[in-house]
């Protein structure tokens, strides 16, 4: 099967300007997405973790021309969304569409459901009448679990797993072909985090929506991905299908965010081994020579510093020129 | 979706009509007593600019020449002569006078206002929303007309083009404005960031809808609490160029105009010249000030 | 005696449609060098139960029942002695430590100036008392970087700063509300790691307030489940996470997805949470238990029905299943 979308070499900077700088300083740089490249096919989806500042949120943004990106981007094999001017890029627009992160911030307080749901469908279906939309809009909110008599409340009257259902609804409601889900339910108590997993999954296999799911939770990504991704510092870590990457991760990195997970199971928890890392995440200004990882890698070595080690492009990807289960004696327990 | 019988009863709660956030703001305000008195001395002075004609005995034009000459004597508050506010220097109705002083400076600060909230809003969330160079150009501009004394332009505007009450409204809109600019965009570039407007832009909708759609409305709070601010400073504003004497014209009049006379007659002993008017200019500001302050707790409780 | 003992403590709130019970009969105690979790979801009530025990409440809030510390009632009591005990015997850690920090004022100043005031160490000892307590919360290069201000370090650094801080009266009691929650995982492996070693070290009691349970199954002795401002079962650990029996805990521990299991399954709790303004009438569980039935209408006490165990349900698991 072709993909989906296509992801070539993807970066986006910032210009950093700093405080009393002549507007024709030269910025410096913030490196948020590094040379970041996949794959996705239909209906599949692809989780993408990282710690916080990892540049997963700037990729998904990256990605539909939210902030300015370079590299190549094709949709479908035919057109490179990022050549495209924002005139020409708004159909697509309504192909690609994103869940974020905050349930309530994301929708306008002032807005009813409604209206709120219908957006999408005003923008790009103008010629659909406002009967048509309200029938669509009221079928829509069925399909997420929401009453369709809620149409005229609005969104500080509902609970935090409800609003997330309402922002479902809006990505859905102009059919798009790949979902975006940035966080969907990192800000979600626990028992309503498992409700909407089970309907974004639910919702996939009826739509045969692809998705990228964005999360810093491991255990969250486990359950919904077909392949994952670890970012560290805007690049590619370890890329492999979800079984591959869980049962056998190779980069030192995926290793520490593995095992610094913690267990619901209190002999579990206390018997597991975690893999030391030491330090900050160093800041994307600028970065450490060779290897991103290597300041905080339990592993590194002299020659981490002089190589930047490449993904490839294999099924399983790993960016280490040391990679490797981690033994026995170079964990420490954990608690 | 298996519904409780729980659930039940609160979907049965949720159809039909939401609270809105207005309507939540509004319940807030009318629970606060300090902005009820407030709208109450607001009502009782619109009710006077708009009715109190039609209790007058006198027209605010005519000369009662009994009392001509005799001012002090003679032109006081009194119910038989029909002066209720008893008369002015040259034995007009002060009464009457007051009617159409307040009428004038309730219309110099609506208009002041309305032009200030209107430019200034699309103006300062235009600027805010674009950010970058559009956004330091239109407001290095707003700086540049700031530092300029407005004082001194209105007044030279005024001298230039006459006095009139049409260079009035437009001199006063054109310095109220930028102010608002200023409040606006910085409150447009908080918006701006939450994400519901990047959701907006993310699904493909235009820039000028943005702005109308997610930014105003949510701005509506903060320009309605600095628009019951503008009114009284738009009618200070008016009052200090009547006290100049550069204001409304003769025979019109406005509450600066009359407070002016007044305090220039005080001396001879005529103090209703002064009290009244002055009592009016002072109800009106208090009014105001008390709803703008009741606004700002109703629309912004956490605030408190 | 308990070093702490809470006896039917209420939490209510004035709110705009009339008051809102956070917090309902809540009682529990906790031994001295104990750990204590309190897990729950927002809105269950276990923040301002710790906000209460603090005398911290929001103004509009209004406490009932009695909250004993080392046998002296503290619920209520003069800001004085609230002030004396927040500062040499209680101290508390936050989610966001940038809250607690005034960010105008050098580490050093912020950790000296309790130690000066409350203890009357001179200057030089104090700040020596700060920088061994910033050694023992390992941050590297103590000496140097006590000079700095709280911006000037990461968020995980600033939390070892704030665990410091609480540590510098040695307190015999610390409450850590949702310490890690802002935290990448791999820092909330090193802070929770720390904090372990540090109760260990200074033996002080420790209630650790969060909604994570795997952060509770690697730190507390015993654990105690909010729902809807009130405790659903509590028990020590590993009893409770092997077979929990109210079906909150169940369906909890059922919710959460892990990362060592093949599939990492998560089942949902349908329903969504209580709306705290008009709780169910009865178990506030109610609406969302699979299990409930007519006589959930009332109230069930906190019963003991095991060694340190206690639930309150009508409906516990054990018996539905058996």
């Amino acid at each position: 099967m072709s993909p989906l979308l296509s992801v070539c070499d993807l970066h986006v900077r910032f210009p950093i300007t700093r405080a009393g700088d002549m507007p024709w300083t030269k910025p410096r740089y913030l490196h948020a997405v590094n040379g970041v490249s996949f794959d996705l096919e239909p209906g599949k989806t692809l989780g993408v973790v990282g710690e916080s500042g990892c540049g997963k949120s700037t990729l998904a943004r990256g990605l539909i021309q939210m902030v300015p990106a370079t590299g190549q981007v094709n949709w479908r094999g035919e057109t490179d969304l990022l050549s495209l001017s924002p005139r020409q890029m708004k159909p697509y627009r309504s192909e690609i569409q994103m869940v974020f992160q905050d349930p309530l911030a994301s929708l306008n307080p002032r807005m009813t459901l409604g209206q709120i749901i219908a957006e999408p469908l005003r923008t790009h279906r103008p010629d659909v009448s406002a009967k048509e939309r309200r029938a669509r809009v009221a079928q829509m909110m069925e399909r997420v679990g929401l009453l369709p008599q809620m149409i005229n409340r609005y969104p500080h009257e509902f609970s935090g797993g409800q609003c997330q259902r309402i922002g479902i609804a809006r990505a859905l409601i102009v059919e798009p072909k790949l979902l975006i889900c940035d966080e969907p339910v990192s800000a979600l108590d626990v028992s309503i985090q498992a409700q909407v997993i089970e309907l974004l999954k639910e919702l996939q296999r009826d739509l045969g929506l692809a998705m990228i799911f964005i999360a810093h939770d491991l255990s969250v990504v486990k359950n919904i991905s077909d392949e994952v991704m670890v970012l560290y510092l805007g690049r590619i870590m370890e890329k492999a299908p979800k079984a591959e990457l869980y049962d056998n991760p190779q980069h030192p990195y995926t290793q520490a965010l593995l095992s610094a997970v913690p267990i619901p199971d209190p002999v579990a928890e206390r018997a597991k081994k975690i893999v030391p890392m030491t330090g900050d995440m160093p800041s994307p200004m600028n970065p450490p020579s060779g290897c991103v990882f290597r300041g905080r890698c339990p592993r590194a070595q002299a020659d981490c510093a002089e190589v930047i080690p490449e993904a490839g492009s294999d099924e399983h990807q790993v960016a280490c020129i040391h990679p490797g289960p981690m033994r026995e004696k170079e964990m420490t327990a954990g608690n | 979706m298996v519904m409780t019988s729980e659930q039940r009863v609160e979907a049965s709660e949720l159809a039909g009509k939401g609270r809105s956030p207005w309507a939540d703001a509004r319940r807030r305000f009318f629970r606060n007593k300090a902005a009820l008195m407030g709208l109450v001395i607001l009502g009782f002075v619109v009710a006077f600019a708009l009715f109190g004609n039609s209790l007058a005995q006198w027209s605010n034009e005519e000369l009662d020449y009994n009392v001509m000459g005799q001012i002090v004597e003679l032109g006081g508050p009194s119910f038989e002569s029909g002066h209720y506010f008893g008369t002015d220097d040259l034995g007009r109705d002060l009464f009457a006078r007051t009617v159409q002083g307040t009428q004038i400076s309730l219309a110099v600060g609506l208009v002041g206002a309305l032009i200030a909230c209107v430019v200034g809003t699309l103006y300062g969330a235009v600027a805010g929303y674009f950010g970058g160079r559009t956004d330091s150009i239109m407001m290095r501009l707003v700086d540049i007309f700031m530092a300029v004394p407005y004082m001194f332009v209105l007044i030279l505007l005024l001298v230039m083009y006459g006095r009139s009450i049409t260079i009035l409204f437009a001199g006063v809109g054109l310095i109220s404005w930028m102010e608002m600019a200023r409040i606006v965009r910085g409150q447009t570039l908080t918006i701006k960031g939450r994400e519901f407007v990047e959701a907006a832009r993310a699904t493909g909708v235009s820039a000028p809808v943005i702005i109308l759609r997610h930014i105003v409305p949510n701005l509506l709070g903060v320009i309605a609490v600095y628009a019951t601010l503008l009114v009284p400073l738009m009618i200070l504003t008016e009052s200090f160029i009547s006290f100049l004497g550069l204001g409304i014209q003769e025979p019109l009049t406005s509450l600066g105009a009359l407070i002016s006379e007044g305090a220039g007659t005080i001396a001879y002993g005529t103090t209703w010249q002064l009290g009244f008017p002055l009592l009016f200019f002072c109800l009106t500001l208090f009014g105001l000030f008390f709803i703008g302050d009741g606004l700002r707790d109703a629309l912004d409780p956490k605030d408190r | 005696m308990s070093l702490l003992e809470i006896d039917k403590l209420k939490v209510t709130f004035e709110g705009d449609d009339g008051p809102v019970h956070a917090v309902n009969d809540l009682s529990l105690s906790i031994n001295r060098g104990e750990t204590l979790g309190i897990v729950g979801e927002s809105g269950s009530g276990k923040s301002q139960t710790a906000f209460s025990i603090m005398g911290l409440l929001a103004p509009n809030g209004r406490t009932g029942g009695s909250v004993r510390f080392d046998g002296q009632e503290i619920l209520g009591a003069k800001p004085k002695v609230l002030n004396k005990i927040r500062a040499e015997r209680i101290a508390m850690i936050f989610q966001d430590p940038m809250t607690s920090l005034n960010p105008y004022m050098r580490i050093a100043d912020q950790m000296t100036e309790v130690l000066t005031l409350h203890h009357g160490l001179s200057k030089r000892a104090a700040l020596a008392e700060s920088v061994r307590m910033l050694d023992a919360v390992k941050i590297p290069a103590a000496k140097e970087r006590i000079r700095l201000f709280p911006h000037e370090f990461s968020g995980g650094m600033r939390q070892r700063v704030m665990i410091a801080m609480s540590l510098l009266c040695k307190p015999d009691l610390l409450i850590a509300d949702e310490p890690t929650t802002a935290l990448d995982v791999t820092v909330q492996a090193q802070i929770m790691d720390l904090l372990g070693d540090l109760q260990q070290d200074f033996g002080m009691a420790t209630i650790l307030i969060t909604h994570d349970l795997g952060v509770v199954a690697g730190f507390c002795e015993r654990v105690l489940v909010m729902y809807g401002g009130r405790v659903m079962e509590q028990g020590p650990t590993e009893p409770l996470f092997a077979e929990p029996t109210h079906p909150y805990t169940r369906g909890l521990l059922a919710a959460v997805p892990r990362v060592d299991d093949e599939d990492a399954t998560m089942k949902a709790i349908p329903g969504n949470p209580p709306n705290m303004a008009a709780p169910p009438q009865g178990c506030p569980f109610r609406p969302r238990c699979t299990y409930a039935g007519e006589d959930c209408r009332v109230m069930p006490p906190l019963a003991p029905f095991a060694a340190g165990r206690a639930r309150a349900c009508h409906r516990p698991i054990a018996e539905v299943t058996a």
